[in-house]
């Protein structure tokens, strides 16, 4: 991916920055837009939507068998209990990996991803690599995620090609049954909830 | 459409190379193209479905080469000019020359956090039954239009075992193309590592499917 390291400054500004910045004040003089609703949604992302949201949810599903349950049916009302809930999250399912099944999810097509539990998705997940070889040799792109799924296991891989949102619920690692949400909410990584990771040993 | 976006099963685009401790946003600009993205939704003058069909008719050799952002950037200044909504000449000159369209709704600063918290939800009261159920054995089409689809390449004519059904959603196919919501069943359907690619695995591949992509079989 290209990424301009030169618009740290304002007197020497890349083209894509310069175009930018000319869009984003034609848009605001049409009124199409108010430049601090975009402020707004940025410091929303920034600040207030990420990982930890979703980290929340598997902490409490590994600690409260009810909620587990609640998340299996409904996930979009369990995790909406939890205060995360609206755009491109409108429609969320939970994938539990078990002893049997390890779940990944992708979108092969553009890019999408639960953001009210994730946040905005990396660069890795919205480039060709990792969309085009994802479906077709899963347990290859999980080696270079350090990650190695016994051959007798089903690498069951989750396209979001509808408006349906996938947060995977990896499984709780040994050695952590003293501990509480909080301590168990820093063992889960956002790789761990796209699949492509796996939760922490404490 | 078959375009640069319809990745899955390609070959030749090289390592994943996650980056450690990656930023949100590579460069300023980034952010101020994720907020005004987001801001033009409730506009109302694209659906995200037709955002979405912009994007995939982008050249390959843009759309594989440039940042995710630049995408973004690209396909909506070419929505905007499409839709009488901007000029090429205001956009060269950073000017404007002709007044602005009619926007449906323009958010202020306060109306972000509970709309983003309500979101855009895509399904609707079902019209009709649903023609499958859950372990219904299905055939997907062969897609090739020159329009949006959400069934990939490399699903066309492929068996699956209905995995679930997910409710009575917008369909993207009319909705991207100015065709109204046009709601259909939406069904998880899995496919065996074998069917797709003949691999000798227990994997599998889930897609989520709407009824006229598919028959039963």
């Amino acid at each position: 991916m290209a990424h301009d390291g030169h618009d740290h400054d304002g007197s020497e500004l890349s083209p894509i920055a310069l175009r930018v910045k000319a869009l984003e004040s034609l848009l605001v003089e049409k009124g199409y837009v108010d430049p601090a609703a975009i402020d707004k949604i940025i410091e929303t992302y920034e600040t207030k939507i990420g990982p930890r949201n979703g980290a929340r949810v598997v902490a409490r599903a590994w600690s409260n068998a009810a909620f587990a349950e609640w998340l299996k049916a409904d996930a979009t009302a369990a995790i909406a209990s939890l205060g995360y809930s609206g755009r491109q999250g409108e429609h969320m399912v939970a994938l539990f990996n078990t002893p049997s099944q390890h779940n990944m999810v992708v979108c092969t097509l553009c890019s999408c991803y639960p953001w009210p539990v994730l946040g905005l998705p990396p660069v890795w997940y919205k480039s060709p690599p990792y969309r085009s070889r994802a479906v077709l040799e899963p347990r290859a792109v999980l080696n270079e995620f350090g990650v190695s799924i016994a051959d007798d296991v089903e690498v069951r891989v989750w396209d979001s090609t509808a408006e349906i949102r996938y947060i995977v619920i990896p499984m709780r690692p040994a050695g952590t049954d003293g501990l509480n949400e909080d301590q168990l909410a820093t063992l889960i990584t956002r790789d761990s909830m796209i699949g492509t990771g796996l939760a922490k040993s404490p | 459409m078959k375009g640069a976006a319809d990745l899955g099963g390609m070959m030749g685009f090289g390592p994943i190379n996650p980056e450690e401790n990656e930023p949100l946003f590579h460069a300023p600009w980034e952010r101020r193209v994720l907020g005004f993205t987001v801001a033009m939704g409730p506009t109302g003058a694209w659906t995200g479905d037709a955002s979405r069909h912009k994007r995939e008719q982008l050249p390959p050799s843009f759309y594989w080469s440039r940042s995710y952002y630049e995408i973004w950037f690209e396909a909506l200044t070419q929505l905007l000019i499409e839709r009488g909504m901007l000029t090429e000449k205001e956009l060269a000159e950073g000017q404007l020359h002709v007044p602005p369209a009619a926007a449906k709704r323009v958010w202020k600063a306060e109306d972000v956090e509970p709309w983003l918290k309500r979101g855009f939800p895509y399904d609707r009261p079902s019209q009709t039954a649903a023609t499958f159920k859950p372990s219904d054995l299905v055939l997907t089409k062969r897609m090739a239009t020159s329009g949006h689809t959400r069934l990939p390449n490399y699903a066309w004519g492929k068996r699956g075992v209905v995995e679930a059904v997910r409710g009575y959603h917008v369909y993207p196919d009319s909705n991207a193309m100015g065709q109204g919501e046009n709601p259909q069943w939406l069904y998880t359907v899995r496919f065996s590592a074998q069917e797709l690619w003949g691999s000798a695995t227990p994997d599998s591949v889930c897609l989520d499917l709407w009824e006229p992509y598919m028959e039963a079989t």
